[in-house]
This record gives C-alpha cells, structure tokens and sequence, in this order.
C-alpha cells in the first residue's frame, strides 16, 4: 500500500479530547496538502473525528475553523502556489477560504465505531486505560478488511501488551505526541516487540511530515516522557511530605513547586504541571507503570486521595485551568490545597514569609524565559548553578535535592533501556517539557 | 510649466497619531477609534486653527480603501460631520492609492486657483487596522491593476512588487552597499519618529536597528529581498490642513510667516496596465520632480528638507535618485554619509517618514505637507531641524501604486517673498 493510499482513510479515537483535537488537526492539514497533490487528483481523502460526545465534536470543528484559517493566513505564500491552478481565486481572502473548506471537507464527526471499519489507519487517544484501548483495538481490528495500522498514543502502556490483547499481529506502533500536539515538536515513537518495520518505517515518515522530531523509546511502561515525569513528581511530594513535619503542609507544597520552577529554571512548577496533565490522569499512568515494573514504589497515596476527593486538575473545555494541587484564578495560582480542611488556603496569607524561607535565587533576573530566549545559555546556566551549590539557604538545597534526582532519574531510564541513550532522554524533556537543560547534565553530577 | 495665476498657501496643519503595532496603547483585540473619529479629530483640529468652519469654503476629502477596510463609501459627506458650519458646502472625495493625499492637495489647489474658493479643507484618512495584514494585502494590491496583475501576484502584493525593484536594484548596483543603506533609512526614520508624539514608531525603543534590519529576508514567509524593517507597517490615521489663497490667509488671520507658499507642482499619471520600463527607476516620480523642480524655478540642492514617498526603504533610495540629489546606484552612498539623516545637508522624512512616522495610505500625501509646513515655520517641536538659508524650500513626493499616480509640491515659507 503506497504512502497516499494508506492517508486516504484515517480516524481518530478520542477525536475531541486534548490530545485528540491536536492530532485531528495535524492530521487533516497534512491530508489536505496530500490532497492538493497534483498525483492525488483521483483520490478521496477522509479523516474520521470520532468521540462519544457529540457536544464535544462541535468543540472540536469549532476549534478546528479556526486552526486550520490560522495555519492557511500563515502559508499564505505558499498556498498561493499550490492553488496556482485556480483561476477562480485570486486573492489571499479566497484562497484563504478555500483551504479553509477543503481542509474541514476531509473531517468527519462521528459518535459511532463504525467508520472506522474503512480506514487503513488509525489514531488512537482515548483515555489512559488498557482494557478500553484493548477493546476499541479488537473491535475495529475484527471488522475491517484492511488490515488497518494502529497509532497509539499512549504515554505509558507497552505497545505490545496491547497488541497481543487485541491480536493486532504487529500492525500497532507507540506514537506519543506531546500536549499541545499541535505545537510541542516531540513524538516519541515505541515499537513493539512485533511491530512491523514497514509500519514503522511509515510512522518515521509521517512525523517527519507532520514536522515532528522524532525520540525512540524501548517498549517499557512510562516510556522516557513519563519514565521521568512520574518518578519527579514521587519526588516532589516525598520531599512535601518530609517538609510538612517542619513547615505547614500548603508552604511545602508552594515552596516545592516554586524551587522546581524559579531554582531549577523549568516553564511550570512540578505542581502546577501535575494540575496542567490532571491529577487523574497521573493517578492512571502511575498506576499502569505500578503494574509493570516491580520493585520501585510508584504509587502516591497522596494522589489517590486528591483524587478521590474530587481535586483533580485539567482543563475545562474553554482550555482554562481547573482547581488541583492550586486554585486557579485567570491561569494563575491563587491558593493551595490543603488535605487536612478539605480546602485551599490563600496563598497571600502565606507567600511572603515563604519566599523569604526559600531565600534569593543564586542570580537575580536569570529565569526560565530569560534563558529560553538566548541562543547559547551554556555559561549562564553553569555559573547559576554552580553558585547555588554552594549556597546553604532552604530554596538551594531544595533546588538540588531536586535536580540531582531529577539526574538520577535520567540516568536509570538509559540503565534500563528504556532510552538507547542519554541524549533521547534529555532531548524528551527539552522538547516534550520545554526545559532549558537535559536531566543529564553537569550541574547536578555531585 | 505655467505659472500659477495666484498665490496659493497651507496653513492650519493637524495630524492625528498614526495608530498600529508599534503604539504602546494598540492592542488588536480591543475596539478602536473609526474613520468618522479620524476624520473629526483632523478637521477639527485644522478648523480650530483656521478660525472655525466659517471661514471654510469648500471640503476636499482624501481616502483610499475605506470601501473595503470599513465599507463606506461617499465619503464627502463625512466633512459637514466635522462640524455643522460645514454643511451644504461643495465637497468631493478623491481616490489615487497611495497618492491620494497629494491629489487631495492638488484638487484643492485646482479649486483655489479656480476662483471658486478662498479656504479649502483639506483631509487624508485612512484606517487600515480592521484587517489581518494577509487581508489588508488584498485590498491595498488594489493600487495595482486587479484583472492584469493579481492572480500572478505574491500574497503581499506590494511588498513583493517593490521586494522585485529591490532585487533588480541590487543586481544592478550592488547588495550589500544598498542593503546597508536600507539599515540606515530604518534608523534614521525610527529615531525621528521617537521625537514625535503622533509617530507609530514614537514607543520604538528597540538597540541597534541597524543590526536589525541587516537580517536576512525570509522569502519563503514574506518577500524575497525586504524585510519588515523595509517596509512602511499598516496604519490608522488623518491628516488635514487649510489650502488657502491670499485673501484666503487674511480671513482665516494666519501671518505668512506661519504659512507656506506652494512654489512649484506637479501632477503625474502613468499607465497602471504596464509595467515600470526600468524596474531600478522610479520614472514617473522622477518626471514629476523635474516638472515640479522647473515650475519652481529651482535645483535640486536648494532644497532643505524632502518628505519623500518611503513606502519602502528601496523607494525612499529610489526617490533620491529621481530628485537628482544622488545619480544613479549612487543613492546607498548618499545615505550612508548621513546626507538625509537630520543634521545632514538635506534631512529627509523629519518625522520618520512612511516607516517611522506611518502610512494611513490615504493621509499620507497631507501629512506629508503637515510635516513641511511645521518644519518650514518652526513649529516642529522636537522633530524641529535648522534650515539654512541657502536651501530655502521643501519638497513632498506622494506616489500612488507602482508609481503610478504622483503629486510633488515645492514649499517655501510664505512671507519669504
């Protein structure tokens, strides 16, 4: 089956969610511009957008007439030539228009399964959960006479546990996008044991065209993204918990999510980031990596409480930030949950008398967005944190406590080959999670 | 050329802000003022400083595009919106692209000279930021020729349209010398406009501009041989100023000293179905400059200050060249010795120009003549450069389209009889 004709008929499972909305888009930009291919002339493109919510599918083609006129007004130049043809659209309005249309015509919304049954390949990003992916798997796998091609893009569960469950012989690869798919640059890209290499050669190709820079993961639950992302937020909460003996429980949690930002130069602090993915949905990860690798302890009771009590994160379907670890007033954090009263203390009530604990960072005015915007920030990084070791104050030594975990961490991920190398491991995390440095580094060696 | 058969004086000039990305107080996303609330604040400032409406004889609009950026049309009849004494008087709209505010100037002129009035009110306007810029393209590719020329054309039509001068300029004269002087246009007309309240470019505080605008142009998101920093950004404002005669001056009680005599003009229409013969020239300009410079009676080097039509860096050069004050290919040397810069022999664009100051495309001819009139009355403000008496006069290039459509006027102060 050729490249074009393996993109004609595709669908997407979990088509409004997240992660879904932003493959839809990827996808149905890249079948357009296959579309519009003069050797694609005869050819019919569909991508089926499919969901269970029909509220949330209008979301979605809401979301995507905007994206998608937004894309076309920044290719304007380029979508002047590919519709050079066109004598009937003439200016950047019309063509813009145009696009616009044929991009949506590719998109169908569906609530149903069924469509599925034509596509040659499927996306997969439904929620965290092994059996429903299993189940999706099977019952498109038994109907449909192409021998389809699953993309999963699953962040934690070995590819080939669920192959072999719904019997999918090798057609099924670990393509992981990174949230927003349509802006983060990663997919990390985890072959079964069984996975065809035609298909995964097709899978290198397609995110090469879809612009994506491409880090191998071996098939181990967590893969690299959540390899680390899980066991640092273990961390931050057992350093919270071993905090919350001398300190109240809402300044631990400030003061680790502040030091992991401001002290360790990350775009989020880890708490903030865990509110972003949604505690519910790290509950679920850490629980798929607890049943696959034995003797490490990925369980946080913590978590489990949050999240039975309701305090879960995520995103409403505005894409504002609702209530976790923080409470959010316009994005930002305003108050800090606190277990024992079932409810968030303010944090003007505490702030200041925790700054001045954490103490003054290593530099003034070096931050976060101060680095990501210099080309080479090698020197500057060095001298900060080779001045904060050697500062004695709450936020430094907390700052390193983190950062040298944060390599350990790293460091094992290639240990047990979950990562080929050390280079993907810090690749994942500059791309995937927008840090400035790789885990990997010098300045936490000690 | 004939001589004009009266005197003919501007005076009573007002230019509101040239508002877009640059303004500390632009924010795309909130409402902003309209073309009625530049029109109003422009002729109320000039009839303010004419002695009210009264003494107004007749309304000439200028406005380019206002059809498609805010769909209006008969725009005339904005003018006795300005003020109630300005009702049932004789007014017209005029309409030359880019170079519709010099024929704003010049119908008033015609009106003056005419005998049919003594004071006109004379307004530019445009208000272009109810667009994205890819679609803004669109409608100001309307200064080209639509059915010839759009189809094949770039998404930014005109950048591009000028972005191919500057390539064929390049070729011709050299890349590097000529890209260098693009860097010091840039420069020259964002520090000007940071003297200037009502400048797009007043907020500029960006370091080495020159160094930013030496960066490599992107052809494959914008144009081939420019980058933004070469091209005049998209702009919301008016400008107005009285045409007066003699007698005209009298009523309105303005001294000449505080005026300024049209010494010589010219108004020239090229083809807009052919294209430029050389695309390194600039021939329609440079023919309206010599006809306006022999109507004088004058040279070139008595001039002391030129607003020339700086849409892009490449015909800001151009226009040097058509003046005469540097030969051909030899525009980039005139700049980067500083010849235009403010304290040189002839600054040029005192107010930052098209780039720094701002484009309202259909206000730009009259703020141009706003601008001469301050500086040749020393009202300029900060922006105020010293004249020597030696080059006692001014000059404004307004061009329309491709150089298509051109008005060139030569001031002098009005009491320099």
């Amino acid at each position: 089956m050729s490249y074009a004709e393996r993109m004609e008929n595709v669908s997407v499972l979990g088509a409004a969610g997240k992660m879904g909305s932003g493959i839809v888009l990827l996808t149905a930009l890249h079948m357009a511009e296959l579309r519009l291919q003069p050797e694609n002339q005869g050819r019919h493109f569909v991508l089926h957008a499919m969901d269970i919510s029909q509220q949330a599918l209008s979301g979605l083609m809401g979301y995507m007439r905007t994206q998608v006129q937004k894309e076309a007004e920044k290719r304007i130049v380029a979508l002047r030539k590919l519709y050079e043809s066109r004598e009937d659209l003439i200016e950047n309005g019309e063509i813009v228009e145009q696009y616009v249309a044929d991009t949506l015509d590719i998109v169908r919304p569906v609530t149903s399964l069924e469509p599925a049954r034509e596509s040659k390949l499927i996306f997969e990003a439904v929620s965290e959960n092994p059996e429903l992916k299993v189940k999706l798997f099977s019952s498109i796998n038994q109907n449909n006479p192409h021998a389809p091609w699953f993309f999963t893009n699953t962040s934690s569960i070995p590819i080939q546990e669920l192959g072999d469950k719904a019997a999918l012989d090798g057609r099924i690869v670990g393509f992981h996008f990174y949230n927003p798919p349509a802006v983060q640059k990663l997919v990390e890209l985890i072959p079964g044991r069984s996975t065809s290499p035609e298909l995964l050669d097709f899978a290198r190709t397609l995110a090469a065209k879809l612009g994506k820079l491409v880090v191998p993961a071996n098939d181990i639950a967590g893969f690299i993204g959540n390899g680390h992302f899980m066991r640092d937020i273990l961390q931050a909460v057992a350093e919270v918990t071993r905090l919350a003996t001398e300190i109240a429980w809402e300044e631990a949690v400030y003061a680790a999510d502040r030091v992991s930002r401001d002290f360790l130069l990350r775009p989020m602090g880890i708490f903030q980031l865990v509110d972003y993915v949604g505690l519910d949905v790290c509950q679920c990860i850490l629980a798929v990596m607890a049943s696959h690798i034995a003797n490490e302890n990925l369980h946080s009771p913590l978590i489990d409480q949050l999240v039975a009590r309701g305090v879960l994160g995520g995103q409403y379907a505005d894409g504002s930030q609702k209530n976790g670890f923080f409470q959010y007033e316009k994005g930002q954090p305003q108050a800090v949950y606190v277990p024992q009263r079932n409810g968030y203390r303010p944090l003007a009530e505490f702030q200041k008398g925790c700054d001045e604990r954490i103490g003054a960072l290593p530099e003034k005015g070096v931050s976060w967005k101060s680095i990501v915007k210099k080309t080479d920030a090698a020197e500057t990084l060095s001298l900060f944190f080779r001045k904060m070791s050697a500062m004695k104050t709450f936020g430094a030594e907390l700052a390193m406590r983190l950062g040298r975990r944060s390599r350990e961490i790293g460091l094992q991920l290639v240990a047990d080959r979950v990562a080929q190398k050390e280079e993907d491991v810090n690749t994942v995390l500059l791309t995937g999670f927008f840090h400035v440095y790789g885990p990997i580094n010098p300045f936490f060696s000690r | 050329m004939k001589k004009l058969r009266r005197k003919v004086f501007l005076s009573g000039g007002y230019n509101t802000v040239s508002f877009g990305t640059g303004r500390k107080e632009f924010n795309p996303k909130k409402p902003r003022p309209g073309l009625e609330d530049y029109i109003n604040e422009a002729g109320r400032g000039t009839l303010q400083l004419i002695g009210g409406a009264g003494n107004v004889d007749e309304g000439v609009i200028g406005n380019f595009m206002a059809a498609r950026f805010n769909r209006q049309g008969n725009l005339a009849a904005f003018i006795p919106a300005i003020d109630e004494g300005l009702r049932w008087k004789p007014c017209c709209r005029v309409e030359g692209a880019c170079g519709t505010g010099g024929l704003a100037l010049a119908t008033a002129m015609k009106s003056v000279l005419a005998e049919t009035a003594e004071v006109v009110l004379t307004i530019g306007v445009e208000v272009q930021n109810t667009v994205k810029a890819i679609y803004g393209a669109d409608i100001l590719a309307g200064a080209g020729w639509y059915r010839g020329e759009r189809k094949q054309g770039h998404a930014y039509f005109f950048p591009n349209l000028f972005s191919e001068r500057a390539g064929a300029y390049f070729e011709k004269h050299g890349r590097e010398k000529t890209r260098r002087a693009f860097a010091r246009w840039y420069r020259n007309a964002v520090e000007n406009a940071r003297l200037c309240p009502s400048a797009q470019e007043y907020h500029n505080t960006a370091t080495d501009l020159e160094t930013m605008a030496l960066s490599e142009p992107e052809a494959k998101g914008f144009v081939a041989h420019l980058n933004m920093t070469d091209c005049s950004k998209v702009s919301d404002g008016a400008a107005a100023i009285a045409v007066v005669s003699a007698e005209g001056l009298e009523r309105i009680g303005i001294s000449r000293k505080d005026s300024v005599q049209i010494m010589g003009w010219a108004q020239v229409e090229a083809d807009i179905t052919s294209p430029p013969a050389d695309p390194t020239r600039l021939e329609t300009t440079s023919r309206a400059v010599q006809q306006a410079l022999a109507s004088a009676g004058i040279r070139a080097d008595q001039l002391g200050t030129v607003e020339c039509h700086d849409c892009f860096t490449i015909s800001g050069l151009m226009s040097l060249e058509a003046i005469g004050l540097a030969r051909a290919g030899e525009a980039a040397d005139f700049v980067l010795s500083d010849h235009t810069s403010r304290n040189g022999s002839v600054p040029c664009n005192t107010t930052g120009g098209l780039i720094g100051w701002g484009h309202p495309t259909g206000a730009t001819g009259v703020r141009q003549a706003v601008t001469i009139l301050q500086q040749l009355t020393g009202t300029c403000a900060a922006n105020q450069i010293e004249l020597s008496t030696k080059r006692p006069y001014a000059m404004s290039i307004n061009m329309g389209g491709n150089d298509k459509t051109v008005v060139v006027l030569i001031y002098r102060r009005g009491d320099l009889d």
